[in-house]
């Protein structure tokens, strides 16, 4: 035990590497049908959203924040992806229409989702507002600019081509999941080997220190709540491109589901430790707790109240292994 | 070592040993403490002082050895169990929340209760007021932690304990961060704990103040036990010898180094009060700094001497007016950022707070300001990483087991090494260092002597605040003094003495009122 305390950051991975497989043997025995080839693709298409979000999220909480409002975001980006791709963008006021590409209806999504994320983090650095609170406000803001643009109404009918990106498959495998995998990869690199992944640490880890090391804390988040914004954005695409239409109420709650995968996976809420691959295996423990007890066919308010307490159950496990 | 016989030991400890992740903090430590009397524990850094305090304060368990209290065996699960049995501990490392009242931290978990149920701040506001006043510190008990300089975070911490009324009191380097006049009332209450029949426990580097104030001292190296014995039967060279284990040569002098050509120079620096308005924590200071030259900058505590380092830096760009000059070119620095692109280093006071992200691993922290040495392709290399840390904790010979370990759990002595060390990393033109020696022990206070030193020779132009006078003084090549955030006077090294720079250094107020009136330096602006 004494030696694995020296090397704690791995114990609390394969920590969490263990109450995954744990889950997977517990689920294959009771349920019938579990271990399967089917429910594996399943479980890797519904957690591609959350993944996307988490990991943007991840980035948010290493530097000692949180975003609140990745949902919101979702639901804004998607809506606007589907709106300017089926009815181009109409200013009447200007006699201006312009119709859309699909690349250039995802892209704009994307630069509004982003953008968004840029905002939160100019509340936060220039006006100094509290995550929470800036976050919590623009999970309001996106909501509402969503049903402003879409009226209330969802926006279906989109094309076969843009639904290839949900549904489609790429040598065997789900396109989302390529996307997702492409994305966790490039932010594993990000955090490890680049100095902009360290300088998340530092300034998690002690904003004070880490300006009078020279690192300019405010780029650093501004771009970290940009990148957040623009995941949730992706997060928006293959949502829409999954159901072919794209609806004003969808996101609604997934924030508290990234922030669950995020702390299940290890990282602080108070900033400075943690991985994306802790978030990896946090997402992929609470999609498989979620498609696990849907095939158990747990009702819905018992699915719950067994979420919330894999989370207490998770974190208390966390902190025992690390404040000792 | 003849063990001290006294029959009033309050506490023994046999025997204890400590590992952390397989390495060996302490190894069969023994310990006596008395009552009524002054037990100073001293040792180099990482010797295991401050983890054979926090066992003895119930902070740290599964530990090896016994410890008896009042001879029946003792074992504290938790600090809460430790304190109730009399024993109360001051960090080494500040504990205190920052952003609670004074009071609230004095009397954290010990509130006053009205009979509403209510906490009356009336009652805690009037009794922190009492033990400030003990403790001559003239601050609000409604000042927030926050705003506290550390000198005087410190002495709440000791106001906190001495509301404790503990029989067994704990202190780890109290005097390392607090001014002069500050350790005189530390000690004169230190002396009157001890007519109460309190046992002291005093850990500290500064050897000479064992012969002011402590009555036996115990001596740890590298976690084992060395001896101990009545300080009036033991000499400075007896207890550096059993700390260090050999001879060292005595206090450092700097050898003169070659000045070429100055480097830094500060025109007319003001620094307005974050709080009062039309009120100034720097006032007009003016000096240069040449290439080769150590310039020490002393003052007492408030006298705005690390506000000026900090002005200096781009710290404060909003409040400050007045001109820096590098190299004879007008310099714009606005932030850290733009001081490290100017050369500029800062080694600041408070590792804990400003110097250190604590979860960062020794190869992270000595890389972190400099970074960008440490890429190759736009990417991070371990390689080159471990290059750099390695060469930075050979060269300073920091005591840690790998790189990789996390700065946290180094001793105190050996994070300031690491802060060094990263400022040495970004290769800065200019240094300046706040207290740089605080909680150092003397074999590494002189290799730091050294050091700067050194790096004089190799060409840098070095600021250096000591609140240490016979530090600065050995150490410096010029001394300028700053008072009430004035420059009052600046001594050339032929006219050091130490009557001179202290008489600078208090404030006028102080002066008209305590000595007799003397002519008072000509300010400079
Ligand atoms: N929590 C910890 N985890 C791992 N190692 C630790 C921990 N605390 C202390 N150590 C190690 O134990 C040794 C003793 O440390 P300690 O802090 O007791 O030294 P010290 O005598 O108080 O030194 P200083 O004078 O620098 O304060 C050091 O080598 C330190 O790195
Ligand atoms: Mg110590």
């Amino acid at each position: 035990m004494l030696e694995l305390k020296a090397h704690k950051a791995l114990v609390v991975k394969f920590q969490s590497l263990f109450a995954l497989l744990l889950l997977i043997v517990i689920l294959s025995i009771f349920a019938e049908n579990f271990f399967s080839k089917n429910t594996f693709w399943l479980v890797l298409t519904q957690v591609s959203i959350n993944m996307c979000l988490s990991v943007g999220m991840t980035l948010v909480i290493l530097t000692g924040g949180i975003d609140l409002s990745v949902g919101s975001v979702l639901a804004l980006s998607g809506v606007i992806m589907a709106g300017l791709l089926k009815n181009g963008l109409e200013i009447p006021s200007l006699n201006i229409f312009i119709s859309f590409s699909l690349f250039g209806a995802i892209l704009a999504g994307l630069i509004v989702g982003s953008f968004l994320g840029f905002f939160n983090g100019l509340m936060i650095t220039r006006f100094r507002i509290p995550p929470f609170v800036a976050t919590l406000a623009m999970l309001t803001i996106a909501r509402g600019l969503t049903e402003l643009w879409t009226g209330g109404a969802a926006i279906t009918g989109l094309g076969k081509t843009f639904g290839y990106l949900g549904t489609g498959r790429l040598l065997g495998v789900p396109v989302q999941v390529w996307l997702c995998a492409a994305i966790v990869l490039i932010f594993v690199i990000v955090l490890r080997k680049t100095r902009f992944g360290r300088y998340i640490y530092a300034v998690g880890g002690n904003e004070k220190a880490a300006r009078l090391s020279g690192l300019n804390v405010n780029r650093i988040k501004l771009l970290v709540y940009t990148l957040a914004g623009a995941l949730a954005a992706v997060g928006g695409l293959i949502v829409t491109s999954k159901l072919n239409s794209a609806t004003p109420s969808a996101g609604d709650g997934y924030e508290l589901d990234s922030i669950a995968a995020v702390v299940i996976g290890g990282t602080s809420l108070n900033g400075g430790k943690g991985s994306v691959l802790g978030t990896i295996l946090g997402v992929l423990i609470i999609g498989v707790l979620n498609s696990g007890l849907n095939i158990l066919e747990v009702p819905a308010f018992w699915q719950k109240l067994v979420k919330g307490f894999v989370i207490l159950v998770a974190v208390a496990i966390d902190k025992l292994n690390t404040d000792k | 070592m003849t063990q001290t016989q006294n029959d009033n030991i309050v506490l023994k400890a046999t025997g204890i040993s400590k590992t952390f992740g397989g390495i060996k903090a302490l190894d069969g430590v023994n310990l006596e403490i008395h009552a009524g009397k002054v037990n100073a524990i001293v040792g180099e850094n990482g010797a295991g002082k401050s983890t054979l305090m926090k066992i003895l304060a119930g902070i740290y368990q599964g530990y090896e050895g016994r410890i008896f209290l009042d001879g029946q065996p003792a074992d504290f699960a938790n600090p809460k169990e430790a304190q109730d049995n009399g024993i109360a501990i001051i960090h080494q490392e500040l504990n205190l929340i920052p952003y609670l009242s004074v009071a609230e931290n004095v009397f954290l978990g010990r509130e006053f209760i009205n009979r509403f149920g209510l906490i009356s701040y009336r009652r805690m506001h009037r009794e922190t007021k009492k033990l400030l006043d003990r403790l001559d510190l003239h601050i609000s008990p409604r000042a927030k932690v926050s705003e506290l300089r550390i000198g005087q975070q410190q002495i709440v911490e000791i106001a906190h304990v001495l509301s404790l009324n503990a029989r067994i009191v704990i202190m780890d380097e109290p005097t390392s961060a607090i001014s002069e006049h500050e350790i005189e009332v530390l000690f004169d209450l230190i002396r009157s704990l001890k007519a109460q029949g309190v046992a002291i426990v005093y850990i500290t580097h500064k050897l000479d103040e064992l012969f002011q104030i402590a009555d036996t001292v115990t001596v740890l190296r590298d976690g084992k036990y060395v001896g101990s014995g009545l300080v009036e039967e033991l000499s400075h060279d007896d207890i550096v010898r059993m700390m260090v284990g050999r001879n060292i040569k005595d206090f450092f002098v700097k050898s003169d180094t070659v000045k070429s050509g100055e480097v830094l120079s500060v025109r007319d620096l003001c620094l307005a009060h974050p709080e009062r308005p039309g009120d100034y924590i720097v006032k007009h200071v003016d000096f240069k700094v040449q290439a080769g030259e150590v310039l020490g900058m002393f003052g007492l505590m408030g006298a705005g001497r690390t506000e000026l380092l900090e002005t200096i830096f781009g710290l404060h760009p909003k409040a400050s007016s007045g001109s820096i000059f590098i190299n004879g070119q007008s310099a714009r620095i606005n932030s850290p950022n733009d001081a490290i692109d100017s050369g500029i280093g800062f080694i600041t006071e408070d590792r804990k707070q400003e110097g250190l992200v604590l979860q960062m691993s020794v190869a992270s922290s000595i890389s972190l300001a400099s970074l960008k040495q440490t890429e190759r392709f736009g990417f991070l290399s371990d390689r080159l990483e471990t290059r750099l840390a390695r060469g930075y904790v050979d060269r300073l010979k920091i005591k840690t087991p790998s790189i990789r370990q996390i700065v946290e759990n180094l001793s105190g002595g050996n994070q300031q090494k690491v802060v060094i060390a990263k400022w040495l990393a970004t290769d800065p033109r200019i240094l300046l260092l706040d207290e740089p020696t605080r909680g150092i022990d003397i074999n590494a206070k002189n290799e730091i002597y050294r050091l700067i030193s050194e790096l004089a020779q190799k060409g840098l132009a070095i600021v250096m605040v000591s609140s240490e006078l016979p530090e600065i003084m050995a150490i410096a090549d010029r001394i300028i003094v700053l008072s009430e955030g004035k420059r009052t006077a600046e001594f050339a090294r032929s006219q050091f003495t130490e009557e001179a720079i202290v008489k600078a250094a208090i404030p006028k107020s102080l002066k008209l009122q305590t000595l007799q009136k003397t002519k008072d330096q000509k300010c400079s602006n």
